[in-house]
């Protein structure tokens, strides 16, 4: 009985989302920002199944989503929405799997040698030269034209990905890539003069 | 399906969601795949009608009567292009899994085991190496000048979807273009299959798939198209 009463949730879960995403493909952001938050646990749980370590699980979710909004015109809304996402969901978590296993290769994992490392930067005045070079920093940062200074912004300093990036901007990740190497190269020229 | 966990996402989830809510855009809803690849088969198929009417039928079905296995061979390669088609818009598809690509097989199969069964028998009764030469190279041009505008048409109706195999689905489209170029072939060269003849047929084949699997590389992948 209580499987009936799962399968039944599970029926009218997949109804809803099937529906959101009608609506989603027709344009209704609110329907569509209902669904994709809604779905957040469900692809959490599919990356889970996958065996995705536990600290990799977001950066699947994050994939999914963009997967999701990408090809939400492949959607069929006479099929049923969960088997969709799950498929899609599976695949970015083997994605990630298999990035996340490249980086093992070329990495290696030494907390103890980490945190033992002496940190060179660190002394008496580091605090006041830390304030100094922040204010220099700044200064220099407004100093750049507005198509670099928002890729420093947004990549250096808000630590978000190109394609979040991307987004919030309205630029192509070529763009944010060029304007922050040629931001980072204004920087270095302008405070190389200062010292 | 933990719906009502709903609350335990992170911050950065939430950001992102934000902004792909902000930048929803109304999309047109794929037409189902059996219709897209219904249009390029059709595409195929007007392209053979075409060939027929300038094709010499009568010296093509006397030959096809005298030689079983080259209307087998035929068959298996429309067969490998009409199943090709079919699996390369299904993985064209991000929900699809990739055992799709094995649909083309037994049309792959028949088409090679037909096309070794007529290059046994004419390795016997081969004789003029200048006339067959002369006849390959007059094939493998067809072959890439047919399968030229049937690989854009198809990467154009491909390019709709969203592959996240586009390897995969560029290597089957290529099976589906090659399938069609040698069966579209036939109504132009209706002659015996030789052994030199199949492997440039083979290797007409091998750079379809090819130049559709290094093509597929960039144009089905997703995240390529927006970098």
């Amino acid at each position: 009985m209580p499987d009936k009463g799962k399968q039944a949730h599970y029926a009218e879960t997949d109804r809803q989302w099937s529906a959101w995403m009608a609506l989603a493909q027709a344009g209704d952001s609110r329907a569509y920002d209902a669904l994709l938050r809604d779905c957040l646990p469900f692809i959490a749980q599919v990356a889970r199944g996958q065996r995705v370590p536990a600290d990799r699980v977001d950066d699947v979710v994050q994939d999914v989503l963009m997967t999701v909004h990408r090809a939400r015109h492949t959607y069929d809304p006479s099929r049923p929405f969960t088997a969709w996402l799950r498929v899609i969901a599976q695949r970015r978590a083997v994605d990630v799997l298999r990035r996340s296993g490249r980086q093992n290769s070329r990495e290696i994992y030494a907390p103890l040698a980490y945190e033992l490392h002496p940190d060179p930067a660190a002394g008496p005045a580091a605090g006041w030269e830390k304030s100094g070079l922040s204010q220099q920093i700044g200064k220099a940062v407004s100093g750049l034209s507005p198509g670099q200074r928002e890729a420093v912004e947004q990549l250096a300093l808000k630590d978000q990905s190109l394609e979040q990036a991307a987004m919030v901007t309205g630029r192509s990740k070529g763009a944010l890539k060029v304007n922050l190497h040629r931001a980072l190269s204004a920087l270095r020229g302008q405070l190389d003069n200062k010292e | 399906m933990a719906v009502t966990d709903a609350t335990s996402h992170s911050g950065s989830h939430a950001h992102l969601i934000d902004t792909l809510a902000a930048d929803l855009k109304p999309v047109k809803p794929l037409r189902a795949f059996v219709l897209r690849a219904g249009v390029w088969l059709g595409l195929v198929a007007v392209s053979a009608s075409i060939l027929a009417l300038f094709a010499d039928l009568p010296v093509m079905a006397k030959a096809m009567t005298a030689a079983p296995d080259m209307w087998l061979a035929m068959f298996g390669s429309a067969l490998t292009a009409v199943l090709g088609a079919i699996a390369a818009f299904h993985l064209s598809l991000p929900d699809r899994k990739p055992f799709w690509a094995l649909l083309p097989l037994p049309g792959l199969l028949f088409w090679l085991g037909a096309s070794g069964l007529g290059c046994l028998r004419t390795v016997v009764e081969m004789g003029a190496y200048e006339e067959i030469f002369a006849e390959m190279r007059d094939c493998l041009v067809f072959i890439v000048g047919m399968a030229i505008p049937l690989s854009v048409a198809l990467i154009l109706m491909l390019r709709r979807g969203y592959s996240l195999q586009p390897n995969l689905t560029g290597m089957v489209a290529g099976m589906a273009v090659a399938g069609a170029s040698v069966t579209l072939l036939s109504f132009v060269h209706p002659h015996d299959p030789s052994v030199i003849g199949i492997a440039v047929h083979s290797a007409g084949v091998v750079m379809v798939a090819a130049a559709n699997r290094i093509a597929g590389g960039r144009i089905f992948n997703p995240r390529a198209a927006h970098d």
